[in-house]
């Protein structure tokens, strides 16, 4: 058991907790905490991985400012607790079912046809800003700037629908 | 050496549990934050195979990924806000009808 | 014994290190409270604290003290889980960004293994990212205190603290994105061996002549994150009751207390680090004469102490005062005599006296600004600091691209 394999375990335990309590939770506050959780053990996953930037940016990007915008939102519009009527309750366990077949069959699918991989550890020196930012800025130059389009688009977007109306 | 094939059992399985939340919850915002669980789920899949091929596209991906998806989160917190505004309710079951 | 020992050594000191700087950070806190209160009391033409022990010294502990035993109410309907995560959150990501700063150079060699001085190993690679990430999630705190309290004034107090944090952490990422490019590493050491390139100029290596804009775009936006005056609206007495933290009573307030200032010492490291060229001495590398300067200070500090404290007014003063100078004599006396610890100690004096002098411009800033309404906060924070970060950054780039394309022939 070595020490990589007991922090793989300990993050990967720590995810699905989160995420099963981001069903379990019935105040959207707390649900938004447990997705905060089940992101900052990605992240640790990530750093686990090799690729220091992408986890920086994880907690940057998605745990701090996606998440708290979500926040925000369950602050301001004074979200309640959340009542179950009939049809959610029926719908519980076929659905559970039905989506654990789905896992399964997505997971088992790929586990098999690329059970020979092992991972290596070399990405670790490449995966410094410097060998993003050259790929980001030569293979994917044509993505990068049309993502800077389409966070304006989101910005002015967002803006336009959270106004007051004016009468 | 973690193998690969945990990092994609364990992205399946929270892939799985943000689908379950999809269609168990009712409240809109938690519906949003299961996608936003799904997404995550997926970037976890293109880091483990970037580390397994020993190539950089796929965390570049994932820095795609996650600027869509904050455009994405944005986008879609405003629309909540205007439901949450003209029908007074978060329960996706009160908000079925195109009818006010 | 000695073998499990030496098997986990790296573990166990990193522990070590661990529980000494939590330590220090804490009384360097402490201290920290005494310091603003003497210091905004001077500005304000009265003395501060001066009975609890010499000169006031003890009041930190009597504070602490009071803290421990205050009453600690939970006021009704709150939210209790959140109600008692949110001050635990602020202070174990306030305690955390400490673990990145290197404080020296060299390191130890003690028990055969070199012990650098600052928690994170000096070849990070994301050294400056991870304490942004950090600071991201120091939002959290805020806003949950706020909501969780079950108050108005909190809540709005709250929100209006964690859009200002949003704000302005736009403006302090971009701005150090100039000192980055110039560095050519996120790594706190090699930012500061960056300024090091011409030995011989001293100060004038240092990233704040480039970088002047960065560095003004820098403190402000650092100072607004902070939650310090004159950014401090949503936490003033006169304004919203105490915002976020009025239901929070005695350990809980502390807490919150603990993690600004935290923060303060944090944002002064950074700031030393990355545009004041951090353990780097002002003065040329020739001069080696200039190798005296810790005990040159040190030593009539002491003796100052020592006269100081023989003609204290009270019996307890009379006998700690003079121990302390002697003490701090002692020390100066110590680096003249052995120059191996003289060099070794370079490196964190200077940085320490960096970080003094900006703690020194915080509280200054506190005891003489007004603070800004919201409306003109947030309008500051968007229309005018990041528009000046991101001239930084495009004007800092285009000289960078020119010395390569003209100056590399």
């Amino acid at each position: 058991m070595t020490a990589s394999l007991v922090v793989f375990f300990a993050l990967a335990g720590l995810a699905v907790i989160g995420a099963v309590s981001l069903i379990l939770q019935k105040h959207p506050i707390h649900s938004a905490l447990s997705l905060i959780v089940v992101m900052v053990a990605l992240a640790g996953l990530y750093l686990l991985l090799g690729a220091e930037f992408v986890a920086a940016v994880q907690i940057i990007v998605y745990g701090g400012a996606i998440m708290v915008l979500f926040v925000f939102v369950i602050m301001l519009l004074n979200a309640g607790v959340e009542e179950h009527t009939n049809i959610s309750k029926l719908a519980g366990p076929p659905g559970l079912l039905l989506v654990v077949a789905l896992a399964g069959f997505i997971t088992a699918t790929i586990v098999r046809t690329t059970s020979g991989v092992q991972g290596s550890s070399q990405t670790g020196a490449m995966a410094s800003t410097s060998g993003i930012s050259n790929m980001l800025f030569r293979d994917f130059v044509y993505p990068f700037e049309l993502t800077s389009f389409l966070i304006l688009v989101a910005v002015m977007g967002a803006t336009v629908l959270a106004q007051r109306e004016k009468h | 050496m973690v193998p690969t094939n945990y990092y994609i059992i364990l992205s399946g399985i929270l892939f799985g549990i943000g689908v379950f939340a999809f269609v168990f919850k009712r409240n809109i915002i938690t519906i949003f934050m299961s996608i936003e669980l799904m997404l995550n789920a997926v970037n976890l899949a293109f880091v483990a195979f970037s580390q397994a091929w020993g190539k950089l596209d796929g965390q570049v991906f994932v820095l795609f990924v996650i600027v869509v998806a904050a455009a994405e989160a944005a986008v879609g917190l405003g629309i909540i806000i205007l439901i949450a505004r003209n029908r007074q309710t978060l329960n996706v079951e009160r908000v079925d009808l195109m009818k006010l | 014994m000695s073998a499990i020992l030496s098997a986990n050594a790296e573990l166990i000191i990193t522990i070590v290190k661990i529980v000494l700087l939590l330590f220090i950070v804490l009384t360097v806190n402490a201290y920290l409270t005494w310091f603003e209160r003497k210091l905004v009391a001077h500005i304000q033409s009265r003395w501060g604290p001066h009975r609890v022990g010499p000169h006031g010294l003890l009041q930190p502990l009597a504070d602490g003290l009071k803290f421990l035993f205050k009453e600690d109410p939970t006021p009704a309907g709150v939210d209790k889980f959140v109600y008692f995560l949110a001050p635990l959150l602020a202070l174990a990501l306030a305690l955390t960004s400490i673990a990145i700063i290197p404080f020296g150079p060299d390191p130890l060699r003690l028990f055969g293994r070199d012990i650098y001085l600052g928690i994170a190993p000096p070849d990070l690679n994301i050294g400056i990212l991870a304490l942004f990430a950090i600071t991201a999630l120091g939002v959290y705190g805020v806003a949950l205190a706020g909501w969780s309290s079950n108050n108005k004034y909190s809540l709005l107090g709250g929100l209006r603290s964690s859009a200002q944090m949003i704000s302005y952490e736009l403006a302090l990422t971009m701005s150090v994105v100039g000192v980055l490019l110039m560095a050519g590493s996120f790594n706190l050491t090699k930012i500061i061996e960056a300024q090091a390139r011409h030995p011989e100029w001293g100060i004038f290596g240092w990233n704040i002549w480039p970088q002047i804009l960065g560095f003004i775009c820098f403190f402000i936006a650092a100072i607004a994150e902070t939650n310090r005056v004159p950014f401090d609206l949503p936490e003033a007495e006169s304004e919203l009751v105490a915002g976020f933290h009025t239901e929070y009573a005695s350990f809980k307030f502390a807490m919150f207390f603990i993690a600004e200032y935290t923060s303060m010492i944090t944002i002064s490291c950074l700031c030393s680090i990355m545009f004041f060229g951090g353990w780097l001495s002002p003065f040329p590398a020739s001069w080696t004469w200039t190798h005296y300067l810790p005990s040159l200070i040190l030593l009539p500090f002491g003796l100052w102490v020592i006269w100081d404290g023989i003609r204290y007014e009270t019996v307890f003063g009379r006998v700690i005062l003079p121990v302390v100078g002697t003490g701090i004599t002692a020390l100066g006396a110590a680096f003249v005599l052995y120059p191996g610890v003289n060099e070794f100690i370079q490196g964190p004096f200077w940085l320490l006296s960096k970080i003094f002098v900006f703690l020194f411009i915080y509280v200054w800033m506190r005891g003489t600004l007004p603070r800004f309404r919201y409306d003109q906060l947030m309008a500051f924070g968007w229309k005018l600091l990041l528009p000046i970060s991101i001239v930084n950054v495009m004007v800092t780039s285009f000289v960078i691209l020119a010395k390569m394309q003209w100056g590399g022939k």
